[in-house]
């Protein structure tokens, strides 16, 4: 039983990781607002399902394509709506969570509800660990998990355009001063957002079904979790994942599931109060607080 | 000439300047004609009269819509209250479901009429918020909308899993107007003393403060003065005029529930201010007279209404970043001409 739960929970935390990984690399490293990303995600999970089951494409084909078309899809929303308003930030909260809900409720009015909505599983294998039978997806979720955070903390440290991604948020007149194009540089951390959000849907739909509403909540979680862990540090977010995901987890298993979101919320409240950049967030505090 | 303008060096920029009636009325204050006169009142006379006749003319149905669009311009009204005063609040909904909550519970549970609920629950919402937001007034900028998200989202979930106050069900039957004309007069009233109630106050000194805590709270601190007395007091005014609301929306539905701390309560503020245009109050207003019609005309299309609704929000949002009331103002107090450039 503890076993199961701990397992499970652990799970639930990478899951929590993924989705939140693509929000921090966008709004936390480049502090650049996309609330759009719940729709990108879902869009990511319908794209892969179009091709897969209306176009007839193979896996290896369709996967890739659903990532590299919702990364071009939101790189152009990005250049050619939200560009216009950069640096007003209520603007931009605004237009992007416009665009988002504009996204989610056409997929709705299309008709995209139901549960001939889901994709296939990637592992095709079950797996006993400490006593738990874990199924092959799950497995998948815990490799691609590992692979993308190492990967980011990899990229925003060692790449020229990761670094970029870093300075137009710590100083943009200074990034402009070493010839960083910010503008170029804000639409790409949006469509490598948006890619991370793709990769995210095509391992964690396959859990359930494609669920429009299912975008709103990976909003709100990623948001959660890229504030506990503090906006900006790939490390923060792994720390507040594990801590989130394993609160809910346990309050679902002991306490009630009604019982779930308090927790996690309450969470967010106590870090904001006591830490308000998060538990790792570089932010100076005269920034976050007077 | 512009397209030959744009490939070649810029020759010629567009000058704005006041118009001579505007520096006449305001500056010097030399009202002595109709003219001058007219030109300052019917910007702020014009709105109230053409309210008042909607309300009366308009058909029942769209008379409810102008309630509850009245409603959504004061809680823009109070949210941008609070982010002139350097609190960016993404929980609108806070407030207004503290307000209607505690109208509900005073009419479901003590029996109060309408006419000692409202009053009641637009103080004591006023009271119940600034404490709770009391212990993050230090938290500047986006620390402190997070905090305000989440709050109603968390107080929402509580009465869900400890089912206080009804629970999921809500306390319903509670005691309506008396009159549905009252009731739009009421709405009415109260948009317009907050309205120009709190214009008032953000143009005299004190409002003077509170913008410049907004601009820079280290500069008003220099100044010795204490900044979170004044954050304090003005989420006091703020969050009391949302509470208001919902407590007005709790009598005009007979109900409450959870669906008070709802997303949508939070949102649609922030979205008529980012229309209307931030800092001015009467923006925000605006924006809320454009957005909720515009929901209800759409009403019609079914499924596609949230879409459309969105897609417009974006049009605005990015089409006019200043806002409709800074573009009306400009074209009403400024012309516009052009010079010729570097010459």
């Amino acid at each position: 039983m503890l076993q199961g739960t701990i397992i499970y929970g652990f799970i639930n935390s990478v899951m929590l990781l993924l989705v939140a990984l693509g929000f921090n690399l966008t709004f936390g490293i480049s502090g650049v607002a996309n609330f759009a990303f719940g729709a990108l995600y879902i869009t990511a999970g319908f794209l892969a399902w179009i091709g897969l089951n209306t176009l007839g494409l193979p896996y290896w084909l369709a996967g890739p394509a659903a990532v590299f078309i919702t990364a071009v899809l939101a790189g152009l929303l990005y250049r050619f709506v939200v560009l216009r308003v950069r640096g007003l930030v209520v603007s931009e909260v605004i237009a992007t969570f416009g665009v988002g809900l504009a996204i989610l409720e056409l997929f709705r009015f299309l008709g995209f509800i139901g549960f001939e909505y889901t994709l296939p599983e990637m592992l095709d294998l079950e797996v006993s660990l400490a006593g738990v039978i874990v199924d092959g997806q799950r497995l998948a979720i815990l490799l691609v998990g590992a692979g993308l955070t190492l990967f980011l903390w990899w990229f925003t440290r060692h790449t020229r355009t990761g670094r970029a991604f870093r300075a137009i948020a710590q100083d943009e007149h200074t990034a402009l001063t070493l010839g960083i194009n910010t503008e170029r540089v804000a639409t790409v951390s949006v469509a490598f957002g948006a890619a991370y959000a793709a990769v995210a849907a095509l391992v964690i739909l396959p859990l359930g079904t494609i669920a429009v509403n299912e975008g709103y909540h990976v909003l709100v979680n990623a948001l959660a979790v890229c504030i506990v862990g503090g906006l900006g540090s790939t490390l923060g977010v792994v720390v507040a994942s594990f801590m989130i995901g394993f609160a809910q987890t346990f309050t679902a298993t002991y306490l009630d599931t009604s019982w779930m979101m308090v927790v996690s919320l309450l969470a967010i409240l106590v870090i904001l109060l006591a830490r308000p950049s998060g538990l790792f967030g570089s932010q100076k505090q005269l920034e976050e607080r007077i | 000439m512009a397209a030959q303008d744009t490939s070649k060096q810029v020759t010629r920029r567009r000058e704005r300047l006041d118009r001579g009636i505007k520096v006449r009325s305001e500056d010097i204050y030399a009202l002595n004609s109709w003219r001058e006169a007219l030109y300052l009142l019917a910007p702020r006379a014009l709105p109230v009269v053409a309210l008042v006749l909607l309300q009366l003319l308009a058909p029942e149905y769209w008379q409810r819509v102008l309630i509850s669009t009245t409603v959504f311009a004061l809680l823009a009204i109070s949210w941008d209250l609070a982010a002139s005063s350097g609190m960016v609040c993404l929980g609108q909904a806070l407030f207004f479901g503290v307000g209607a909550y505690l109208a509900g519970i005073m009419n479901h549970y003590l029996g109060l009429p309408p006419g000692l609920t409202l009053p009641l629950a637009t103080l004591g919402g006023g009271v119940i918020c600034t404490v709770l937001l009391l212990p993050v007034l230090r938290l500047r900028g986006i620390y402190f909308a997070m905090f305000t998200l989440i709050l109603p989202l968390m107080i929402e979930r509580i009465i869900e899993a400890t089912k206080v106050f009804g629970g999921t069900e809500g306390l319903s039957g509670l005691t309506p107007f008396s009159h549905p004309l009252w009731e739009s007069f009421l709405t009415m009233t109260a948009l317009w003393v907050a309205l120009f109630g709190l214009r008032r106050i953000m143009a005299s000194d004190y409002g003077l403060v509170l913008k410049g805590i907004n601009d820079n709270d280290r500069a008003v601190m220099s100044a010795a003065l204490n900044i979170y007395r004044y954050k304090a007091q003005a989420l006091f005014l703020a969050s009391a005029t949302g509470a208001f609301a919902g407590a007005f929306m709790t009598h005009s539905y007979r109900f409450v529930g959870m669906p008070v701390f709802a997303l949508d309560y939070s949102i649609l503020p922030i979205a008529s201010a980012a229309v209307g245009g931030l800092g001015t109050l009467a923006g925000p207003a605006l924006g809320a007279f454009i957005l909720v019609p515009l929901s209800e005309m759409l009403r019609g299309l079914g499924g596609l209404r949230i879409v459309i609704y969105a897609v417009l929000l974006v049009v605005f949002t990015v089409g006019l970043p200043e806002g409709v009331f800074h573009y009306l103002r400009r074209k009403y107090t400024q012309f516009e001409r052009w010079t010729e450039v570097g010459k």
